[in-house]
């Protein structure tokens, strides 16, 4: 578990510098870790939703993994709170855990600024 | 009647077995099955050990496989850590006894927004106790979480559930948790976890640490409620319940020789009773461990097994000593009858000493222990503490048939009849062992102080250690008092010279009865010669008389017939 997060956690500041050039570039793969159809786990589909579609739209794409049909993949990403949004690309990993209400901790939380003019 | 006591031990608290030992004889049975038990102590004291072992034993001994959450340490590392201690829990991983999930939940990489629970948590551990069917989990320390999270209040809502979630799942389950300050743990954990709390104890006292453990709460059951002592070896963690070793033992009426005849005939003439305890105290250099060597030598020629304890001397130098007073440990030690463990006692604190000492005469099921010397055990600790120490392991040893020698330094300047540890009315034969200075000499002495339950010798008997072991002789007692070494010779060369002047003399006195014997006999001899001589004498005469009589009757018959003519 630990050899999976592990190499890819300690990025250089250039890869950093890097990423933040292809988050505005590059593709963005979210991961949405969520446990069965829960109130918490709806509002933060749609939060994420709605904030991917505002700043990323056409760059993204949301994997949503419910652990109560996969169980098995909750050690993968460390999984310890529901739901947990982990931002697999642009590398370094993030993760965020709650329902992402807060729509302006979030952009900072995923490295997210948002377009210009907005 | 019996319905209702079918009913009431259905009813009873069931207990799972940690396999630990020690622990399972202290709550009667382990701890408590289907709930959880609190594991707490300070940094260092064993915890995810004691976690690691309740698992690696259930899934081992007990069939229950089980589920390691561990937050603090990678899997890896808690592999290598036991490793070291025998358990090999990769293989135990690919049997499916067992599962590692490690919990990496660092604050740096996570940012927390908005509402969340902890049913990830949930779902990975339910998901690695479903896989093995684990009736046994460890979270290991699950307040790292408090540092990763920022949302107390969930946490602690999620912790009430997790533990209630733990329960109904009917799964033993052992929470380790870092002692707080003043508190049993951090973060309270012990608030959710009421059924069972244990503290781990990790204490420095003199430079020395010992490890206790305490079963603070046990509810439903009885428990062992003091301070236990306990170690962790290579063979992982080993309580020692040896403080509800009780007085109700069984003795032994047999009796074995401690290898010096002449000890033996002042014991009754029959040696040491089996599983008594002697005490051989002595000031140094008075041959103590000639002695224990005598013992030993002889249980081992007995073919029985015997562990020495020494804090003073390697095992090497104790053989080489023993030798040159012609007793030859070697061979025993060959033969595994003996086994030496020289230790310097501040290496450890005494409960520890006492553990160590515990676990090895469990293991070796030795007849006789002999301990050389116990004055120097509480250089490890108080006075107070090592008498306890010793208490305790008597009263082991003495339910076990095991026969203990311990030998102990007195200091010159007090009483020979006291020993500074307070044991004297612990044990049950005592053998003083004294210098006795005199005519410029300094000699040893020994006599049996006290030797219960037999006729014992009231004798001091002089102590000679020679090429061939030790012997008793006794000592010479007279009008100067108690003489030893070479004024005992010299007085008994006095004896002998004055003896063989007696015997001299009556020689004489009875030639010269027979002399006059001889004269006497040979007077006899003249006076009834000189009698017989007059006795045939007088015979002559009568005979002469007899027959001038005769002649005369016979002139005077001759006379008158002549006159009738």
């Amino acid at each position: 578990m630990k050899a999976k997060t592990r190499p890819t956690k300690v990025p250089t500041k250039k890869g950093a510098a890097a990423s933040a050039k292809s988050g505005k570039l590059g593709k963005w793969r979210l991961r949405l870790y969520v446990a069965g159809q829960t109130p918490k786990s709806l509002t933060a589909f749609s939060n994420l939703k709605h904030l991917c579609e505002q700043h990323l739209a056409g760059r993204y794409q949301i994997e949503v993994i419910d652990l109560v049909k996969e169980p098995q993949l909750a050690a993968g990403d460390q999984i310890v709170a529901i739901p947990t949004l982990v931002r697999k690309l642009p590398v370094p990993i993030k993760r965020v855990i709650g329902d992402l209400s807060d729509l302006e901790r979030i952009m900072v939380g995923m490295d997210l600024r948002p377009i210009d003019g907005k | 009647m019996a319905s209702r006591n079918i009913g009431l031990a259905e009813r009873k608290l069931k207990k799972a077995p940690t396999g630990i030992s020690g622990f399972d004889d202290i709550t009667h049975g382990g701890v408590p099955q289907g709930r959880p038990t609190l594991i707490c102590g300070s940094a260092g004291c064993g915890k995810s050990l004691f976690g690691v072992e309740f698992l690696v034993h259930g899934a081992t001994r007990y069939h229950e496989p089980g589920v390691l959450m561990t937050f603090e340490e990678g899997a890896e590392d808690i592999k290598k850590n036991v490793a070291s201690l025998g358990f090999d829990l990769d293989q135990l991983i690919r049997q499916k006894k067992l599962i590692i999930d490690y919990v990496h939940v660092d604050r740096s990489e996570i940012e927390e927004n908005g509402e969340y629970d902890l049913e990830g948590l949930f779902i990975r551990l339910g998901y690695a106790i479903d896989k093995i069917g684990a009736k046994r989990v460890v979270l290991d320390t699950i307040e790292t979480l408090f540092s990763g999270l920022n949302n107390q209040a969930v946490l602690r809502a999620e912790l009430r559930r997790l533990f209630g979630w733990l329960k109904d799942r009917g799964l033993t389950t052992i929470i380790t948790g870092e002692k707080g300050d003043g508190t049993l743990t951090r973060q309270g954990l012990e608030e959710y976890v009421s059924d069972c709390v244990v503290l781990l104890d990790h204490r420095v006292t003199g430079q020395v640490s010992t490890r206790r453990m305490r079963v603070v709460k046990y509810r439903g059951t009885t428990h062992g409620t003091n301070e236990y002592p306990f170690l962790i070896d290579e063979k992982g963690v080993t309580v020692l319940p040896i403080t509800s070793s009780g007085m109700d033992y069984e003795v032994s009426n047999q009796r074995v020789s401690t290898g010096i005849k002449e000890l033996d005939e002042m014991l009754g003439g029959k040696g040491l009773y089996r599983g008594s305890t002697v005490l051989l105290s002595g000031s140094a250099g008075t041959g103590k461990t000639s002695i224990s060597a005598h013992m030993a030598d002889a249980n081992s020629r007995r073919g029985e097994r015997t562990i020495y304890f020494s804090f003073e001397e390697s095992p090497a130098q104790i053989m080489r000593n023993m030798k040159s007073v012609g007793i030859n440990l070697e061979p025993h030690v060959k033969k595994g009858l003996l086994t030496f463990h020289s230790t310097r006692p501040t290496v450890f604190g005494l409960e520890m000493h006492l553990v160590r000492m515990h676990k090895l005469i469990e293991e070796t099921k030795p007849s006789l222990v002999i301990i050389d010397p116990i004055s120097n055990l509480y250089t490890a600790g108080s006075i107070s503490d090592s008498t306890n120490v010793l208490v305790r392991l008597i009263d082991s040893l003495r339910k076990n048939h095991v026969t203990c020698v311990m030998v102990s330094l007195t200091s010159t300047s007090k009483s020979q009849e006291t020993t500074d540890e307070g044991m004297s009315s612990m044990v049950d034969t005592w053998l003083l062992l004294r210098d006795i200075e005199l005519a410029g000499e300094r000699n040893r002495g020994l006599y049996v102080l006290k030797s219960r339950g037999m006729a014992h010798s009231n004798q001091i008997r002089e102590f000679l250690i020679s090429k061939q072991g030790v012997k008793l002789i006794p000592v010479y007692l007279g009008q100067a008092g108690v003489l030893t070494g070479s004024a005992r010779m010299a007085q008994e060369n006095k004896e002998k010279a004055e003896e063989q002047l007696r015997r001299d003399d009556l020689a004489r006195k009875s030639m010269a009865l027979e002399h006059r014997r001889r004269a006497i006999e040979a007077q006899i001899a003249a006076i009834q010669a000189d009698f017989k001589r007059e006795e045939q004498e007088f015979a002559r005469n009568t005979d002469v008389f007899d027959a001038r009589e005769k002649q005369i009757t016979t002139d005077r018959s001759d006379m008158s017939s002549s006159r009738k003519n």
